[in-house]
Order: C-alpha cells, then structure tokens, then sequence
C-alpha cells in the first residue's frame, strides 16, 4: 500500500465514487465532484471516512476547501499518504 | 454564475426536492398560549416539536424575574462584555453555573451557537487537530472552521473508529480537542462518555462536551450526561444553552482549566456581540434555580418519552437508537416523511421535519421532542395519531 501511485488512487476514487452519485455519468480525473456527480456536502464527508480507512490516513476537512475534481482528490490524498 | 443566480439556484433544487415540502419549514406561529399549546393559522396545536424539556417557558418564577429586570436595567445592554455590556447578571449567573457544575470557571455567551464558535476557535487554532462527532450539530462545525485548526470526523458514537483516528494522529493526539455531546439532537442518542474518556486519558487529549440537550435532562440535579456518568472531573469543557430547558437565550462554558477565562480576550464570538439582555438573564438564573431543584420535572419527561417512545415502536415505526425527551421516527424518503408529518398536523400535532442532508444518514426524520409539561392525555393522543397514520407510510 506504501507504494501506491497517484494513478492508482485516481483509479479506485473513480470507483467509489460510483457508488456515491446517483448520477449516470463517466467518471474522469477531470470530473467535479459537485456540478458533476452532484455528490452534496454530507455524502462527500461520507466517502472522506471511507478512504481515510482504506489508506489509514486522515484527511482534515479543512483541506477540502480546494478540491473540486477528482483529480484535486487524489492529489490530496497522495500528499497526505506520502507524508504519514 | 455571479452570486445571485447561485442563490437562485439553491432555491431551484430545495423546490425541486420537494415542492409541496416547503411549507413545513419556519411555520408561523401565530400564537403561544402554553408550554405545549399554540396557535398555527386556525388550528389550535399541540406542540410535540419544541426544546422546552423542563416546559418551564411560562413559568411564573421566570416571567416575574423578566419584567423585574427590563423595569430596572431596560431592555437592552447595547454592548459587548468587554465593554460596557458587563451586568451584575451575566456575571452572577456565570458564578451560578460554575458552582452548579462545581467548576471553576465559567464564561456566558450571547447564544448557545456562539458558546461552540466562541470555545472551539479559543482553543484550538492553526497546527493543532479538532475531532468531532460525525453527528456534530453545525455550530460544532462552524466553530472548527472558525478555528483553523485540521477538522477530523470519527463515525457517530463509534469509540473503535475514534480510536483508529486517534492512532493515526500520532504525537499531534495531545493537540486534538475532542467533541461530543451529551444528547445529539437529531436522533436523541447520547455519546458513550465513559468510553470517550478512557481514550482521550490515553491518547492526552483535551475533551469539550455539549450539554445542549441534556441539560435539565439527565443527571440527577440535571447538570446532563457528564453527571449521569459521574464524569464531572475528566471532562476538560462543557458548553450549553439556555435556549432549550432554560427556555431563554444565550449559552455557556464552563471548566476547571483556570486558561478558560483567557477566551474573554481572544474569543471574537464573545467579544464582537453586544450581550445578552437583562430580562434574558434573569429569567435563565430563575430557570436555573427551577431546573436543579427540578427532579419531579424529570420525572415526568422521562416517564412522557417512554410512554411515546415505547408505543411508537409498538405500533413498527423505525426509531432512534434510544429512548429520551427527543423521539426521532425514520423515514426511508422525504415524501413518508412529509406525509407523515402532513398527517400530523392535520390532526393538529406540530412535530419537527427534518430532510437530507440535514438528517444523518441520508434519512428523512419526523422528530418529535417532549416537555415535563405534556400530559398522559396527551401523549396517549400522539401515540393514537401515530397508529392511525402508520398504513400511510407503509404502503
Ligand atoms: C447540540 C447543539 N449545540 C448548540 C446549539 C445552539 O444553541 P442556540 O440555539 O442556543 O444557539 C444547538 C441548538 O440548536 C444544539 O442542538
């Protein structure tokens, strides 16, 4: 796990986003996550504690205020894991 | 989009949600006429969506220390605490509630939303970890924004998932400030305490409960969950309102830690707000007065939520976690649950609605909230109303 790529992460958040958004659409790194996936504040703190279990990290909230897209999420969560 | 048009926006998708929904919001009471009567429109109803647990709103002690305090300091202090809004009330009713938590230090805030703002931006700050209760109501939020320090959510009343992130924090645990509280206001569970204790001695972090809803409730002199669990020393902070049992407005911290007094100089939502009223304060000093001396009022809460709670479930609602003086109902959609709480009100019952993403878990609630002042009668009345409407939302 130590060793995962940022494309990895990329590739799994895509996937459970799926799972988040009632939305039917393709899921890109390019995606917003709120004018496109429609994910609302609480669902987006949901999936938060799900991938803070899935890479034993912790993600602080206040550091979403400059996630927008998928890829703004993955880079987040890159960065955290390479520090912890 | 320019601003407007995102508020138009906003506007677009609430209707969209729910078009026939919008009028279970800010209802208008046209009048109040008890602790659990009011008037909405033409209807006489029975209040069952109140925060009034002691239902000492009317009481005749509170009302005549009100007047007794507009007649002789008026009806505004026109200022903040740190200037010339500093009363002999604010600061004897923050004695009052140090001795009454047998605590140290006490500061009185303007509302019970600023007592969190005020306390949590005071304490933590830049570099240090807030960790709250995925449940925490949004003045808990807003006061960990207001902070600036790194703002983590553990899983609802989960010590295991508390834990894992207290684990994960490493040696920066000693700079997190934990933060629960006493009964969550949606669903009316109340945290684990003990628990939550246990781990904070371990990991050496700082506590701050919020007794919002379980002051006058739980305990025996009603002090909320910290006395229930017999926890008074371990717990670093608690905050409150007087806006619930004390039937006033305003809010409080109090604590053993002499450092809370600092607040007073840091605290924008202390500073930066005129205080509140004499007659506010002096009705929430004889509320006080009422709610430690108020045992037999307990008495009968509790005895009123298991009667609701009990009987709701009986008839196969699908309720919160456990019973108490608030009695969450669950609904798997918005629509059940507005035509439930429609239903209610037709048969002149005003009970709380509450919708996505304001419920946990995706939920609709049709939150009901009892009072010491309801009457047998009139729960047996709810819980009538209840069983008639169930085959509406079910089918
Ligand atoms: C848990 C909790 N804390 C704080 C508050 C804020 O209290 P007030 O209404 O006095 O501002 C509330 C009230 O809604 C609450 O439910």
């Amino acid at each position: 796990m130590s060793k995962i790529t940022q494309t990895q992460i990329t590739e799994l958040l895509c996937q459970r986003l799926a799972c988040f958004t009632d939305v039917e659409a393709e899921i890109s790194p390019e995606t917003n996550l709120i004018t496109h996936l429609a994910i609302d504040s609480v669902k987006l703190l949901n999936l938060i504690m799900e991938i803070e279990d899935q890479f034993d990290i912790s993600v602080p909230l206040n550091a979403l205020v400059d996630v927008l897209t998928v890829q703004d999420l993955a880079n987040l969560i890159y960065k955290i894991k390479l520090s912890s | 989009m320019n601003l407007l048009e995102k508020l138009d926006a906003a506007a677009a998708a609430r209707k969209a949600q729910l078009p026939e929904g919008l009028a279970a919001f800010g209802i208008p009471i046209d009048e109040s006429y008890s602790a659990t009567e009011a008037r909405i429109g033409e209807r006489r109803v029975l209040m069952l969506g109140t925060n009034n647990y002691l239902g000492l709103s009317f009481s005749a002690e509170c009302r005549e220390a009100a007047h007794k305090a507009i007649d002789q300091e008026g009806t505004g202090t026109t200022g903040s605490r740190m200037a010339n809004g500093n009363y002999y009330g604010h600061r004897a009713l923050e004695r009052e509630l140090a001795e009454f938590y047998h605590c140290r230090e006490c500061i009185v805030f303007t509302t019970g939303y600023q007592a969190n703002l005020g306390t949590i931006s005071g304490l933590a700050g830049a570099g240090d970890v807030v960790l709250i209760d995925g449940d925490a109501h949004a003045s808990i939020y807003d006061g960990c924004i207001l902070s600036g320090a790194d703002v983590i959510r553990f899983r609802h009343n989960d010590v295991i998932d508390l834990e894992k992130r207290l684990r994960r924090l490493g040696d920066r645990s000693r700079d997190t400030l934990i933060i629960i509280e006493g009964i969550y206001s949606m669903l009316g569970d109340q945290a684990p305490l003990a628990e939550i204790v246990k781990l904070k001695n371990v990991y050496q972090s700082t506590l701050l409960l919020d007794e919002a809803h379980s002051l006058g409730v739980l305990g025996e002199t009603g002090q909320g969950l910290v006395e229930k669990s017999r926890m008074i020393n371990e717990v670093d902070f608690i905050t409150g309102t007087f806006s619930k049992s004390l039937c006033g407005i305003g809010g409080f911290c109090v604590s053993n830690h002499p450092q809370l007094n600092q607040l007073r100089y840091v605290s924008h939502p202390y500073i930066f707000t005129a205080s509140p009223s004499p007659a506010t304060i002096a009705s929430t000093r004889a509320a006080l007065q009422l709610l430690r001396d108020g045992s037999s009022l307990r008495e009968q809460l509790w005895k009123n939520a298991y009667q609701l709670y009990s009987c709701l479930k009986e008839t196969g609602y699908c309720l919160g976690p456990e019973p108490g003086p608030i009695v969450a109902v669950l609904l798997d959609s918005p629509k059940r649950a507005l035509t439930l709480w429609n239903g209610l009100m037709a048969h002149d019952i005003y009970v709380n609605l509450v919708l996505p993403p304001a419920a946990p878990e995706g939920k609709s609630l049709v939150r009901c909230s009892i009072n010491a002042a309801h009457t047998t009668e009139q729960i047996s009345r709810v819980c009538e109303t209840f069983s008639k409407l169930y085959p509406t939302v079910t089918q």
